[in-house]
């Protein structure tokens, strides 16, 4: 960060706390709406859900081989499993943006080309294990499962487009050799990753286990009145397998990339929560910004809603997962369910600051084209799910 | 001797150059120390993956934080 912005920062803290009027009602009912939403996200979401999803990200950065998946976006990869890597290649590369807008030059200008290259910049930042993970927990596993679908398919069809529509154009692509990451020795065989990896998912599933609604009964309760036990037993299966699979190193690894992903992210999401809490307040609390503006602008499931939420997410920048809280807060203050997929699909996938730099990347006319058909595609896959759901 | 470290200025890009720079120190070799950060000029490297390290064009590592051992044997000492 350079001095001139920490100056800046810091006199924008101190212009606040010298004129907000913080005895005001209405500040003092969004201050303390901004608190309740923290405890809100320690007391129900930290420990059984982003705790765990920590560290699978921190075992997938760690122990899933990344060369295994770069090597589908060489120039002599095969077309159609280039794009298939790329849409879900993010659940397994892209936990950080040091990865991906790189990774994304590479491809683009010595590898695949600029389909499988967009493909890829869409579905990194859109499918990572830790965004929806808390999507389906915080805004329901609905539009979590719809954020994960649409995001997959939606990654294809902009790489085939952008493709298409430059499909002359390859004057930027140079040739020449290219260089993967390292490929590390394994001890361990295919099927016990994948069995260490499953027990966390499973952990993570039992322990964020919802309460079942009142009346509800069946295997849903049944599960709900167990799920300690079965946590306890999975959490005891995972430390018999670290014990016996995994050298010291390894486990010393894993704890640093896992503490990493946490450092990175912790202290923007506590901030996420804190500005979501105290713009928008708790689902069913009003605080600052009143809620029939909100419903005003991205209410109901018009075109203008969807097309309003596209653009919006689409300029806003949003740091990793604190997405999440503000959606939160819009839905709770009558955002429909349309435009709230709307801004998940087009928000982390762009933002200005990335658009300045992909149009360094790519030129301008490219970036603009991207950016079309991301918020094309948003509004109109968001309008259709809002109707699905309405 | 001409060192790149290819990487956007993130944490584990500042850690590499930490590491290649006590090694050239302790090593005492004279060599230039170059921080690439500009994405087009890190793709024409042909690294997929940052962060990376160039020594007199010649790609060394990818994607990952060498040891200073590694470094040491990389500038020859």
């Amino acid at each position: 960060m350079k001095e001139w912005i920490k100056f800046l920062i810091l006199a924008a803290a101190f212009l606040a706390a010298y004129y907000v009027p913080w005895d005001h009602p209405v500040i003092r009912q969004s201050g303390f709406e901004a608190f309740m939403m923290l405890q809100e996200y320690a007391r129900q979401h930290v420990l059984t859900c982003l705790v765990p999803a920590f560290f699978i990200a921190g075992a997938i950065a760690v122990f899933v081989s990344q060369t295994s998946v770069l090597k589908y976006f060489g120039a002599q990869a095969k077309k159609i499993l280039s794009y298939s890597v790329a849409s879900v290649s993010g659940t397994v590369l892209a936990v950080c943006s040091c990865t991906v807008l790189p990774l994304f030059a590479g491809i683009y200008m010595r590898g695949a080309g600029i389909g499988p290259a967009t493909a890829f910049l869409y579905s990194g930042p859109a499918i990572n294990v830790l965004a929806i993970v808390l999507t389906a927990k915080v805004l329901g596993w609905k539009l979590g499962l719809a954020r994960a679908v649409g995001a997959v398919f939606f990654s294809v069809i902009a790489g085939l487009a952008m493709a298409w529509i430059y499909r002359k154009d390859d004057a930027n692509r140079t040739a020449g050799a290219i260089y993967m990451p390292d490929e590390d020795d394994k001890s361990r065989a295919l099927w016990q990753d994948a069995l260490y990896m499953a027990t966390m998912v499973l952990i993570l599933v039992f322990a964020a286990w919802a309460k079942p609604a009142p009346g509800e009964g069946g295997l849903w309760a049944v599960i709900f009145s167990i799920k300690w036990y079965v946590t306890v037993g999975l959490l005891i299966a995972l430390a018999i397998m670290l014990k016996t699979w995994f050298t010291k190193e390894e486990l010393v690894n894993w704890v640093q990339a896992t503490w990493g992903f946490m450092m990175q992210i912790f202290p923007l999401l506590l901030a996420g929560v804190l500005v979501a809490g105290f713009l928008l307040g708790r689902p069913g609390h009003e605080a600052l910004i009143p809620e029939r503006f909100i419903a005003a602008l991205v209410g109901g499931n018009s075109l203008w809603a969807n097309l309003f939420a596209s653009v919006s997410g689409a300029l806003m920048y949003f740091a990793t997962l604190t997405e999440v809280p503000i959606l939160q807060g819009l839905i709770g203050s009558g955002m429909g369910q349309g435009p709230a997929l709307a801004l998940l699909l087009a928000g982390p996938a762009l933002s200005l600051p990335s658009m300045i730099t992909l149009a360094g990347i790519m030129g301008v006319k490219k970036t603009l084209t991207y950016c079309i058909i991301v918020v094309t595609l948003s509004t109109a896959v968001g309008m259709g799910y809002g109707w699905l759901m309405g | 001797m001409n060192i790149k470290i290819l990487g956007p200025g993130c944490a584990k890009c500042h850690q590499v150059e930490k590491i290649v720079k006590e090694a050239v120190d302790e090593a005492g070799v004279g060599a230039k120390i170059e921080h690439v950060t500009d994405f087009k000029k890190i793709a024409a490297y042909g690294v997929f993956g940052t962060p990376a390290v160039v020594i007199d064009g010649e790609v060394k590592s990818v994607g990952k934080i060498p040891k200073k051992e590694e470094v040491r044997i990389w500038i020859g000492k």
